[in-house]
């Protein structure tokens, strides 16, 4: 229950919204708490039923299986002088026994955060991906072609996606209240989500057969500490202990590009298909640029080395743990293949120099680089000259000896990350605030054609899921495909398509596409056309002149499957190496494109209103003027007619007025019954006056 | 001479066809059809051809909020849209089209004119008024008009830059010509497919009607009716030569003839049910009718979009609180409607002029104007060159409506291209347009109420000479 109420607690100042989404938090566990009393309530019987209750709640625990917790850290030089720390940790909450399905709410929960379970059930959420990022993964420098790149690298601000297990009609509903229950537990704006025109329903371009995916970004959120704070409550440790000790706020918001995600995805049980326990992933990706560590070295290229770099220059802390309720704790170091590959030359190079011995040490100390601790075990990749994975695990270390895995080189070394099969990049053209075009170009990787060359008429597929607010107006018909700077039909390389037009402030415009295209492609750009919208004064944000942000376009190649194959099969017990180890497809996100729209001007809408109002009074009384205008003798014929009706009136007013006095019209002539209107006024009249008066009165009271 | 005259006019028909063919073939320096003055949302044929698009990967052409047309225009124009000519600028094939929809507007204004002229005439010599006629210079107004309308920069505009206002205009013209010529079918067409193009036609079925019950424009019924009892008192026959046609004349306008206002009506219901039968066929599998008329009606009454136009609505829906949204909707649309019972009232006579104060007045209030519009009512207003001739401020509306249409264009170029100028400054020559519209809508039924009076006096004082 305390884990239940903690996030109540959560500070949240990103915005107004953010608190209304507490409040539902809280409304939902205050529902919780009081079935819990219920419950408390029907135990209040002899002892015997408690004791009795008790005793089958224990068989119950003691046949499910253990909630687990591990934590990992992998930490990866890269080849642009910068390191790349993958923080893991991975929750499992085991499938609920039989008994405990019907009160699946009030389940008790060891390390799992109660409040993720919760939203599980509420909300019935298959998977689940939130995260934040800030900064832009570099695909180019920092590698395409791995499982880090293409789950971890994300598009800039939040990004959320979730798979619903309700029917097709309650879809929307779940996904706007697990937006607002989000915002609440991460203090962030994610409630912005919850209108119909930031989020879509991609079918297949993103995550094929999933069902009822709901898909929403929000590329100007800015991320802090703030988000960071209620992401590491739900570890059981928070980052007291363990290797999120390491999780020191400077240095990660110093970073080049950090990435907080948390994916929830469903572990359904071999046996029994139905019940399913829920795996919480938690990872922090950060990109660091070491600070230069004077070596002593004196070599000649001492600027062209790498920056040497220990976890204590990286984050300022060292590791003095491991958290005690973490099943697995571990620190790698990978070395990719890039790097390996070019150890391995050195290696020769000066294999004349050196004896050839073996053993742990060396791997500690190559011609390359040397390494502050030994490392536990060290994984090789089945093929020759490929990644290397060294093992650190976490023991007990007493305060003056902390663990400080460091990395220092010895010599420059110049290696690339492997790359994806194409760079994607996107951009916009035309200049102005009326019209404009979206331009996504693929440039072939220098690594494809050599790998692909061998197969006969290799195709090269893939996907495009390009989503764009409303007021960004696509023309799909403009969709042009220039494939090797030659325009060419898209018939022949769009295999299929699916286009849901955006509905002005209802719904974005989604595209999704697959591509084909022949391996020995060189580049093909992807250009359609839009006009921009005009939006009303009170849609435009505060900073309106800043632009508009189009979302990332996500390219996916579903033939390409990153992951590393390691010898060693014992180590599938580790998340993380499973997850490095699983073919995950290759996936690349683009640039955020930022569109400025004209604004109209915001200081003066009531002058707007009051000249356009005057002009079109103007025109109404005008021609209304000239149509009843007389002139000349029509005017005299007009004073006729008015005679005529005055008298008419009058005759009218005399009937009336007989009638009020209740008399029987008399047909005296008008003028003297105009004469004694004295008799009009009869005490009769008064009190009559004086009744309506007073009811009036009365009413006027009592309404108030 | 009349051959000559004839002869003079082709030519400048197919002086104004060749310019037109001229200015198609640099569409891409020109970029007309993407100028602000001439596509709005509802006429602009890339988004005809963005409908087409969606309709040929089989989702509805109402999907995005880009298509707000009618579904006969897309099977029209859409195939139109996608076909090229080799070597030639794409969408020349619509552009013949709308070239032709110009030309047959502008014969068609001409006939009307020229009936109009013939029932003129004989409504004045009927009245004894003939002299009137004759010593000043009656000029062609038919020719005239159809030439002004052919001639108009912004009609020629509107066509080069790919407006599918050319063919709304075209069916308005063919209503007002099918009642001029006392054809109810056709008559029933146009009306029928200018409210289905563009909803504002709707309000022309009263002229229409009184067209078509009353015959053409006339001088003051009253007029007529003084003659036939001076007629009636003292039987002096006044013109010997038309005495039999002028008494037909008098019956002919005095009498509202039922027959041609039922054959319209019934015509009207049946073109309708067609057209909506057409529309329901196109639209069956795509929510049907209703979605139908929720995007285009719909899309018209509302003015959801907010880009730019020489109108005034859309910056001031822009601006305007959000909650004062439908007052002011339902207030401007209510303006068009409201002046329509006193208009009809008072220029229930000269129906023609009634349904060009109608399409003006129309045509500054919609929620999407064009120039397509303006060049319409400055072609009709060629029609009644000779009632208006006495019309105040005519220089000052000539220099108006050039000021405007140079000005428009460099304060949106200034706004939007620039960056430097404010949207102030080009909704400032949208408010100058309006009142340009204001002034002549005005100004022009004053002018013709003053010459409905000339008649009058001038009539009275030929009575008063016959009495004494």
């Amino acid at each position: 229950m305390r884990r239940g109420h903690r996030h109540t607690h959560c500070k949240c100042v990103s915005n107004f919204n953010g608190e209304i989404s507490v409040v539902t938090v809280k409304s939902l566990t205050t529902a919780n708490f009081q079935r819990q009393r219920k419950r408390l309530q029907s135990m209040a019987l002899p002892p015997l039923c408690i004791l009795l209750f008790l005793v089958f709640l224990l068989s119950a625990t003691s046949t499910q299986q253990e909630e687990e917790f591990t934590e990992e850290l992998l930490l990866k030089p890269l080849p642009d002088r910068k390191v790349l720390a993958h923080f893991h940790f991975q929750s499992d909450s085991p499938p609920l026994a039989a008994a405990d399905e019907s009160s699946s709410f009030d389940r008790h929960h060891h390390l799992f955060p109660k409040s993720i379970s919760q939203l599980v059930q509420k909300y019935h959420i298959k998977a689940m991906e939130l995260s934040f990022t800030q900064g832009r993964w570099n695909y180019e420098r920092w590698g395409g072609f791995d499982s880090i790149s293409s789950c971890n690298a994300k598009p800039p601000g939040v990004e959320l996606w979730a798979v619903f297990d309700v029917p097709p009609h309650q879809v929307d509903a779940s996904w706007k209240n697990l937006t607002h229950s989000l915002s609440g537990l991460f203090c962030a704006s994610i409630n912005f989500l919850e209108s119909s025109t930031t989020y879509s329903a991609p079918e297949w371009a993103f995550q094929s057969a999933l069902g009822s995916l709901r898909y929403g970004t929000l590329p100007r959120e800015a991320v802090c500490t703030e988000n960071l704070t209620p992401w590491l409550k739900l570890l059981p440790c928070r980052d007291k202990a363990g290797l999120s000790y390491l999780m020191d706020r400077p240095s990660i918001y110093r970073s080049f590009y950090h990435s907080q995600r948390l994916h929830l995805t469903m572990s359904t049980d071999p046996s029994d298909g139905s019940r399913s326990g829920i795996i919480l992933e938690q990872t922090l990706t950060v990109v660091v640029q070491p600070s230069e560590q004077k070596a002593g070295m004196n070599h000649v290229s001492e600027t062209k080395i790498q920056p040497s770099w220990s976890m204590s220059s990286i984050f300022g802390r060292k590791i003095s743990g491991r958290c005690v309720l973490a099943k697995l704790s571990n620190v790698y170091l990978h070395a990719e293949r890039g790097l390996v590959s070019q150890l391995e030359n050195l290696q020769k190079n000066t294999a004349k120099f050196a004896a050839n011995d073996t053993g742990p040490e060396d791997f500690r100390r190559n011609a390359g680089f040397e390494l502050s601790v030994t490392p536990e075990r060290v994984h090789a990749e089945l093929e020759k000259s490929s990644s290397i994975l060294y093992e650190y695990p976490i023991k007990e270390y007493t305060d003056t000896e902390q663990f400080d895995l460091g990395l220092m080189w010895k010599h420059p070394i110049v290696w690339s990350s492997p790359h994806g099969p194409l760079y994607a990049s996107r951009f916009l053209m035309g200049s102005g605030n009326e019209r404009g075009a979206i331009a996504i170009s693929l440039k072939s990787t220098p690594g494809l054609v050599a790998a692909n060359n061998v197969e006969e008429r290799c195709k090269l597929k893939v996907n495009v899921l390009q989503i764009v607010p409303w007021y960004v107006k696509v023309y799909y018909h403009t969709l042009q495909l220039v494939v090797d700077e030659r325009p060419q039909a898209l018939t022949d390389f769009v295999e299929r398509m699916r286009v849901s037009p955006s509905l002005d402030k209802v719904s974005p415009g989604v595209m999704e596409m697959a591509l084909q295209f022949p391996c020995e492609m060189k580049s093909a750009v992807l250009s359609i056309e839009f006009d921009k919208g005009f939006l009303h004064i009170d849609e435009y944000p505060p900073d309106a002149n800043q632009g508009f942000d189009i979302p990332s376009a996500i390219i996916s190649f579903p033939d390409f499957h990153a992951g590393l194959q390691f010898s060693d099969k014992s180590q599938s017990k580790s998340p993380l190496l499973s997850k490095l180890q699983e073919k995950s497809p290759v996936l690349s996100y683009t640039e955020v494109l930022l569109v400025p729209l004209t604004t109209p001007d915001f200081s003066m809408p009531y002058n707007v209103i009051t000249i356009t109002c005057t002009v079109f009074a103007l025109y109404f009384g005008s021609l209304l003027n000239v149509l009843q205008r007389r002139v000349g003798e029509e005017e005299r014929l007009l004073k006729d007619k008015v005679a005529n009706k005055a008298v008419f009136l009058r005759r009218v007013l005399s009937k009336l007025s007989a009638k009020l006095r209740g008399r029987s019209l008399e047909l005296t002539p008008p003028a003297p019954s105009w004469s004694s209107s004295s008799s009009f006024v009869t005490p009769k009249l008064i009190l009559r006056v004086l009744v309506v008066a007073g009811i009036a009165f009365a009413w006027q009271y009592y309404s108030q | 001479m009349m051959k000559k005259k004839v002869q003079w006019f082709w030519t400048w028909v197919l002086g104004s066809v060749v310019l037109r063919l001229i200015l198609l073939f640099f569409p891409k320096n020109l970029n007309l059809s993407s100028r602000p003055e001439v596509s709005t949302p509802l006429t602009s044929l890339r988004r005809l051809a963005e409908g087409y698009w969606l309709k040929q990967s089989s989702l509805s052409p109402y999907a995005g909020s880009m298509y707000h047309g009618s579904p006969l225009l897309l099977t029209l124009l859409g195939p139109l849209t996608v076909r090229r000519i080799e070597g030639q600028p794409d969408h020349l094939l619509c552009s013949l089209v709308f070239v032709i929809a110009d030309v047959v507007s502008a014969m068609l204004i001409c006939a009307a004119g020229e009936k109009l002229k013939v029932a003129y005439i004989s409504s004045l010599q009927s009245l004894g008024l003939h002299n009137l006629t004759e010593n000043s210079e009656f000029l062609p107004s038919g020719d005239f008009a159809a030439l002004v309308y052919l001639w108009n920069p912004f009609t020629i505009v509107a066509c080069v830059g790919l407006s599918t206002s050319a063919i709304e205009n075209l069916m308005v013209v063919l209503s007002l010509y099918g009642a001029c010529s006392r054809l109810a079918p056709l008559a029933a067409f146009g009306w029928v497919m200018a409210t289905h193009l563009s909803l504002y036609p709707a309000i022309l079925i009263i002229p229409v009607i009184l067209l078509l019950g009353y015959g053409p424009d006339a001088p003051p019924r009253k007029l007529f009716c003084q003659r036939k009892n001076l007629e009636g008192g003292n039987s002096i026959p006044s013109d010997s030569c038309s005495e039999e046609e002028a008494k037909n004349q008098l019956k002919v306008a005095n009498v509202f003839s039922w027959r041609p206002v039922v054959l319209f009506l019934f015509w009207a219901l049946l073109w309708s049910s067609y057209v909506l039968v057409l529309c329901g066929i196109y639209v069956q599998q795509y929510g049907g009718l209703q979605e139908l008329f929720k995007r285009t009606y719909g899309f018209i009454l509302t003015i959801q979009d907010l880009s730019p136009n020489i109108g005034v609505l859309w910056y001031f829906f822009a601006e305007v609180f959000d909650f004062f949204r439908n007052f002011f909707l339902i207030v401007f649309h209510g303006n068009i409607l409201l002046m329509i019972a006193p208009l009809a009232l008072r220029l229930n006579h000269r129906p023609c002029f009634l349904a060009f104060v109608y399409i003006v007045i129309s045509s500054m209030l919609k929620s999407y104007p064009s120039v397509g519009d303006s060049a319409l009512y400055l072609g009709l207003l060629g029609l009644f060159a000779y009632e208006l001739k006495d019309m105040q401020f005519s220089f000052f509306l000539f220099s108006g409506y050039i000021g405007v249409s140079l000005l428009s264009p460099v304060m949106h170029n200034l706004w939007i291209w620039r960056g430097t100028g404010n949207a102030n400054f080009y909704f400032a020559t949208a408010i100058a347009y309006v009142c340009l519209q204001i002034i002549l809508v005005v100004e022009s039924v004053s002018a013709m109420l003053n010459h409905d009076r000339k008649l009058t006096k001038l009539y009275t004082a030929k009575l008063q000479n016959i009495k004494s």
